[in-house]
């Protein structure tokens, strides 16, 4: 054989595909993009009764032939055989919701009327039958020409037997497709209505369990105190509960650089190897606490359900700046990690929201700039009450609302410029509720974590590397500061002219260079630049903010907050942009932007704050 | 049919739990793509529908209706789009 034979599972969203696919393949499957979009192509190997395997695609849901969105243009363009580089599948088994026969139908007779060996899955049969549905497989398959095969995915029913008629299919894979009289939307409609009908034996009118869980969950103001409450509790996770995690993984890198330091003679090899290599891995690895326990909710609240309606509630607030209910969850988890956040952006369905979604992560007030905003607050604003609560705090809370507003002026400055399009709407399927499994949870996580150690942070740690090279070559003569000799040293000379109109004095230009690899490198390169002796975070704060009173005024202070409201410096939020659209474009722009915004605002703090006479 | 034919409005006025049936959309006034999408999900004249939810914010948007076996969510301005002819609940 000069190839394997393929298969692809096609079908409405929602119609338990992924699970099928996991249930057939098992954890032999491989996540990659198709090319030249950032549609993800789920392939695995599946073993056919006969003991011969065939490659099994998950192709991405779709309602029609007639495309609607990219992920639609892809199946389309696989099942046609359209797509360069991906030759057409073998067999075609079409994934059907048992209790949503009339809706599924549609698509499955545009599919069937293809003529190509095609296989009817017909999925969650147990969820119809707990809705009170009996049906007839015999019937369904005598209408549609094709095998019906009952499964239940999740309990591996019907595995066996859907393999058996997916071989049997195969065997007529060499043979012209047959193709049927295609009828035109309407028709199909009224046929799967039909069918549907002649298919169903009985149908009891039990209230159905989704409409209940409905009642509540999107119930005027229970809805929305039950949303809330588990955003605090995702909110609380992602922010607390993956900090101890990640002290433990830098204590752990930290713990073999010490092991290099103690084995290793000194010397330049020495550092490379701690400060470069090694403190680059620790960056990569410091975000998978977080991507974890956030795709934890995440996939947990898809595959319930549950995130269309929180999608549905939310949608009225963020349609207001051009956006849709879907954009709210990754926005939010932004506050914590931009990271996840850019990750998460991968249900939004429709491209331009997406995109601008992304573009706009970054102006979430993530947990990095928090120790920067803590550092300059403490040293410059003084700490007496405003009514009922402190100035420092406020002033927190005033940097949060900053960066907010920001995203909301700028989302919808690209939705009427650089992502502008035909407005996107809020148009959805919500599906049934349903338990997640927690196999299928695992193997998400495992995909989500490997990607991004793979992908994102293969770039992170090279640009570390690159920054550890730039900030110690040329070697430094005697008496001379290694920094001042560097490249980075260099640049940063060049830096202070340009930032000098917005108050910026060369030793912030210098700790901007490092905190390109993340903002809070800000405050140890000041530290360092000041010479601080270094002690626990609480002492080295203490003695940083008595040096920067010393050397910033405070229009200085109060610009470099602003800076850090809007800088994108923080290098995996740019290797995660790149990964998730796919080329250097859209990076490119986020960072200009960006950049072009956080000098603007940090030169009109600048020269407000002198004017007003601070 | 016992359709009340006095009873025509646009969609995004239909009461909750009111059962009725689309007699006419506006293409035109949606998006080629968003048209696709809602005729795609059953959303069509002559599809048969209730509104079961109303978004909480602002102006009871969007709305989440009920067709056949499934619940599809769109905004006010598609249903402004779209009327509907009240049917007796229960047909």
């Amino acid at each position: 054989m000069s190839r394997w034979h393929k298969a692809a599972l096609v079908g409405n969203p929602n119609a338990g595909k992924s699970a099928l696919f996991n249930a057939l393949t098992g954890a032999r499957q491989k996540i990659a993009n198709y090319p030249g979009v950032t549609v993800e192509k789920r392939a695995g190997r599946m073993i056919l009764p006969n003991g011969a395997p065939i490659e099994l695609t998950d192709l991405p849901g779709s309602y029609g032939l007639q495309t609607t969105s990219p992920d639609e243009e892809v199946t389309r363009k696989v099942i046609l055989g359209e797509l360069a580089g991906e030759p057409a599948p073998d067999v075609l088994v079409i994934v059907l919701d048992a209790s949503n026969l009339e809706q599924h139908l549609v698509f499955a007779q545009e599919v069937i009327a293809l003529g190509k060996p095609t296989v009817v899955a017909l999925n969650m049969i147990d969820l119809a039958e707990r809705d009170g549905l009996v049906l007839d497989p015999h019937a369904l398959s005598n209408a549609l020409g094709v095998p019906v095969i009952p499964t239940v995915a999740v309990r591996r029913r019907g595995l066996a037997e859907l393999g058996e008629a997916i071989a049997q299919a195969e065997g007529h894979s060499g043979e012209a497709p047959h193709p049927r009289a295609r009828l035109d939307m309407a028709e199909r409609r009224m046929e799967a209505h039909a069918i549907a009908d002649g298919v169903i034996i009985s149908e009891s009118a039990k209230h159905r369990l989704h409409s209940r869980m409905d009642d509540f969950l999107l119930h005027p103001w229970l809805g929305p105190v039950f949303l809330l409450g588990l955003l605090f509790v995702v909110f609380q996770a992602v922010f607390a509960w993956a900090a101890p995690l990640q002290d433990g993984l830098e204590g752990l890198v930290g713990l073999i650089s010490d092991g290099v330091k103690a084995e290793m003679a000194p010397g330049l090899l020495r550092d490379f190897i701690t400060d470069g290599v090694l403190a680059g891995v620790g960056a990569v690895v410091v975000f998978l606490p977080q991507i974890i326990i956030l795709f934890f909710f995440i996939l947990v609240l898809e595959a319930t359900g549950y995130m269309a309606r929180a999608a549905f509630l939310m949608d009225r607030m963020m349609a207001g700046v051009g956006l849709s209910g879907r954009s709210f969850i990754p926005l939010l988890s932004s506050f914590a990690c931009a990271v996840p956040g850019i990750m998460a952006t991968r249900s939004i369905t429709d491209p331009k929201d997406r995109l601008t979604t992304i573009l706009i992560a970054p102006l979430m007030t993530c947990s990095a700039r928090l120790p920067v905003y803590a550092v300059i607050i403490a040293a410059f604003i003084p700490n007496r009450p405003v009514g009922l609560v402190g100035l420092q705090g406020l002033v927190l809370f005033g940097l949060y609302v900053f960066g907010i507003v920001g995203a909301m002026v700028v989302a919808l400055i690209l939705r009427r410029s650089v992502t502008k399009g035909a407005a996107s709407g809020f148009i959805m399927e919500m599906p049934k509720y349903q338990l997640p499994r927690l196999r299928d949870l695992g193997l998400g996580l495992f995909q989500r974590g490997w990607i991004f150690l793979r992908r994102a942070g293969t770039i992170i740690l090279q640009v570390n590397i690159v920054l550890w090279l730039l900030l110690n070559f040329p070697q430094a003569q005697k008496g001379q500061d290694q920094v001042d000799a560097s490249f980075a040293g260099h640049i940063a000379n060049g830096l202070a002219v340009a930032l000098k109109p917005i108050g910026f004095n060369r030793d912030i230009a210098l700790a901007l260079i490092p905190s390109m690899m993340a903002r809070e490198v800000a405050v140890s390169s000041l530290a360092t630049t000041y010479a601080v002796a270094a002690g626990d975070e609480d002492t080295t704060a203490h003695q940083l903010s008595d040096q920067l009173k010393k050397h910033w005024s405070l229009p200085t202070a109060l610009a470099f907050l602003a800076w850090f409201v809007f800088a994108p410096q923080c290098i995996s939020t740019i290797a995660v942009t790149r990964r998730e659209t796919n080329g250097w474009k859209w990076p490119a722009f986020m960072l200009a932007y960006l950049f072009a915004l956080a000098y603007v605002f940090a030169g009109i703090t600048y020269w407000s704050a002198i004017a007003l006479g601070f | 049919m016992n359709a009340l034919p006095d009873k025509v409005m646009t969609l995004d006025k239909l009461p909750v739990g009111q059962t009725a049936r689309i007699v006419a959309v506006d293409w035109a006034a949606l998006v080629e793509e968003e048209a696709l999408r809602l005729r795609a999900l059953g959303v069509d004249v002559g599809s048969k529908l209730s509104v079961s939810h109303r978004g909480v914010f602002g102006g009871a948007d969007p709305l989440a209706l009920r067709v056949g076996r499934m619940t599809v969510a769109l905004r006010r301005a598609h249903a402004r789009a779209m009327q509907v002819m009240l049917l007796e609940n229960g047909q």
